[in-house]
């Protein structure tokens, strides 16, 4: 018990650095995703290919890999220093995620049934009003818990971060491992019920879209 | 004699290899009422899908209130027609479906309200009084708030014709509406349908297969067959006095 | 550190990072394997008529299902061992196989159940009515009938745990990313051999997910669940 009482404050240290990192990944992953979601349902070829390549690459790599990549490569390629590794992270987790949600909001809106754009066309809509007005309200309800299922892998892909030398709460769970060796086991039980704590609002939130998205749509 | 509010001219649809039409030539009056008959498969929904701009003809003119639908003048070429002149031209025609296809995420008040307003750019409180008289006279003054999941099929379609009759159009399209409603549905549907041909000048185009409504309320009567009108006239020139052989085969599987 | 891309070292880096490729494609077998195995053990599990087991369970798969599984892989791997009584130490590979193993499990045995409540009650009623043992009404019966809808989910698992693999380079499972990492450290320069792994990873991974959305559409075709009830 004195353990515990111990560590918990250690392990709190990295808490702002989990959840800014969670939050702004979060915030890149979800413009990716409807920026490449909808570039990908574009009229234009070279538009679908160019995000058809980036959403490829993204998901066809680890995420390690491309945080580690970034890290180095940033500098190299664009000859900047970023002032910090949180935005490496961040870029790493947004993007990597950005890819795999664009591919939600893609299906989400071809999923809408046809006949939804159709009475909208009976409506004399624009092609932009039975986007705004029709198909994607809906759809946006569909993608609502893999957006919450996702939010959570990003959680758990916060974690990384550490490897990279930001001081998140896995940072100092390591810390405290090697200065006491015989603490392993408490510290990364801790480290895990951390990231669990953080999680449980967002399965909440994952099971609320899961009741939202099964009403209030037309699909088939 | 008056001008033809709708017109096609020579129109052919092929999907794939299928012709669906053979050469449609029609003319439709302002407040006719046409019913459209005919075996399945005929291409009759096809003809209605074109004038809403839901289906491309692969040839010929679809002139609707004298300007040409599909097709747009560009520096003196006529050209296809872009988003902007489909918009222009398919204003003045509504269409009710046979799936409804009522807009889920909205109550049915915002259903009805949600295109005058965008579309028409109609002030807010306009639109909402003339939505309610509406819902009101399809008899669903009580159900604004509802949202169409909470509907019977029969009220869903009803809520549809309010929501294209509040669009004012002078064409309103019938896609076989009460096809996808339980039998004991029907009769609601088609009381609201007679009741718009009575009282309302606008034309109407009914894509049918309850006959003997259908042959009440018309003007016109065409029946479709392989693609083109086999015959067409008045609902007693049609049923009574054609010698169309399978004209009268059908109507015998429909009518019993 | 070296700055500046360099083709000559990409073609020496090359041959060094490709000699891990054999660990990270048994890594990946073996836990995928694994996983699969373990996943019944959920499906089973979820099945024990009682409530509370059940919360139990459920809650339990969710723990493993939402923190990070790298935390898990250094709990196997650092603090196992050091659990007095029950600890043993764990080579790099066992742990990454028990680390992401049992994670993913708690995946494939969702998949599993959802394959299983797929099945029509008229099957269970079937099997019933024809006096079928618990054993073989599970061989004979169900299990044919939900596996094979799951398998390009099944598939695509296959697929995020190649790319969950490179985790294991943290303990030292010596597969591709980390004989890239110590290509860098060696050499001082990172961007070649971790390019190169990005390179495999697209290479074997983009022609692997065309393969189950191939399968997926021909399980389709040929597997009709309303064939059953038709």
């Amino acid at each position: 018990m004195n353990a515990i009482i111990e560590i918990f404050p250690q392990l709190a240290r990295g808490l702002h650095v989990t959840i800014t990192v969670l939050l702004a990944s979060a915030i890149l992953a979800y413009l990716m995703a409807f920026i490449a979601g909808l570039c990908r349902l574009s009229q234009n070829i070279f538009i679908r290919k160019f995000t058809g390549f980036y959403v490829e690459v993204f998901r066809g790599t680890s995420l390690i890999v491309q945080l580690f990549w970034l890290y180095y490569a940033i500098p190299m390629l664009f000859g900047i220093q970023l002032g910090s590794n949180w935005w490496t992270g961040v870029i790493a987790i947004g993007l990597n995620y950005g890819a795999y949600l664009s591919e939600v909001v893609r299906g989400s809106i071809l999923s809408v049934a046809k006949g939804q754009s159709e009475a909208a066309t009976a409506l004399n809509m624009s092609r932009f009003q039975r986007m705004r007005l029709v198909i994607f309200p809906q759809a946006v309800r569909m993608m609502l818990p893999e957006f919450g299922n996702y939010t959570i892998q990003m959680l758990k892909g916060t974690s990384l971060v550490s490897l990279i030398g930001m001081t998140d709460i896995l940072y100092y769970g390591d810390i405290l491992r090697s200065s006491n060796l015989s603490q392993a086991p408490i510290v990364y039980l801790l480290v895990l019920v951390f990231y669990f704590i953080l999680a449980l609002p967002l399965i909440w939130l994952t099971r609320k879209g899961e009741r939202i998205s099964k009403k209030g749509v037309a699909n088939g | 004699m008056t001008d033809p509010i709708v017109r096609f001219q020579d129109v052919h649809k092929s999907f794939g290899d299928v012709n669906v039409l053979k050469g449609i030539n029609l003319d439709i009056k302002p407040a006719e009422k046409v019913a459209i008959i005919g075996p399945s498969g005929s291409g009759k929904t096809t003809i209605i899908r074109m004038l809403m701009t839901l289906e491309e003809p692969s040839s010929g003119d679809i002139i609707v209130d004298g300007k040409n639908l599909w097709k747009m003048e560009k520096n003196g070429h006529m050209v296809k027609a872009n988003e902007k002149h489909l918009r222009e031209v398919r204003g003045d025609i509504g269409m009710v479906f046979q799936h409804f296809n009522l807009f889920p995420h909205m109550t049915i008040l915002e259903n009805c309200m949600t295109a005058p307003i965008h579309v028409k750019k109609e002030s807010k409180e306009e639109v909402r009084d003339r939505s309610i008289q509406m819902l009101e006279r399809v008899g669903l003054g009580e159900k604004l708030d509802n949202y169409p999941s909470q509907l019977s099929g029969g009220q869903k379609q009803r809520v549809a014709m309010a929501r294209a009759l509040v669009m004012r159009p002078k064409i309103m399209l019938f896609d076989e509406v009460t096809s996808a409603l339980d039998p004991e549905l029907v009769g609601e549907v088609l009381e609201v349908i007679r009741d718009l041909a009575k009282h309302e000048d606008m034309a109407m185009v009914l894509v049918t297969h309850e006959m003997d409504f259908a042959l009440d309320i018309a003007d016109k009567v065409l029946f479709l067959d392989e693609g083109v009108i086999a015959e067409q006239g008045t609902a007693s020139e049609v049923i009574e006095h054609s010698e169309n052989e399978r004209l009268q085969g059908f109507l015998r599987r429909f009518r019993g | 550190m070296n700055n500046n891309w360099s083709w000559e070292t990409f073609m020496d880096a090359l041959p060094f990072v490709l000699q891990g490729l054999w660990i990270t494609v048994s890594l990946t077998i073996t836990c995928y394997l694994f996983a699969l195995l373990f996943g019944f053990v959920w499906t089973f599990l979820r099945r024990i008529p009682n409530r509370f087991f059940n919360w139990i369970v459920t809650w339990v798969m969710e723990f493993i299902r939402s923190t990070p599984p790298l935390v898990q892989l250094f709990f196997l791997f650092y603090a196992w061992p050091m659990i007095p009584g029950i600890g043993v130490t764990l080579s790099p590979f066992t742990s990454a196989v028990l680390g992401l193993g049992i994670h993913f499990s708690t995946y494939i045995g969702e998949i599993y159940r959802s394959g299983i409540d797929s099945i029509d009650k008229g099957q269970w009623e079937a099997s019933k009515a024809l006096n079928f043992s618990t054993v073989d009404k599970w061989r004979r019966i169900i299990l044919p009938q939900a596996i094979p809808p799951t398998v390009p989910m099944l598939g695509n698992y296959f697929i995020i745990m190649f790319k969950e693999v490179p985790l294991a380079s943290t303990i030292g499972v010596a597969g591709i990313m980390l004989m890239a990492n110590s290509y860098g450290a060696q050499n001082w320069s990172y961007l070649e051999p971790l390019t190169i792994v990005g390179i495999i990873f697209l290479v074997l991974s983009y022609p692997s997910a065309v393969l189950i959305r191939k399968l997926e559409i021909k399980l389709n075709t040929r597997f009709d669940k309303n064939a059953a009830i038709k």
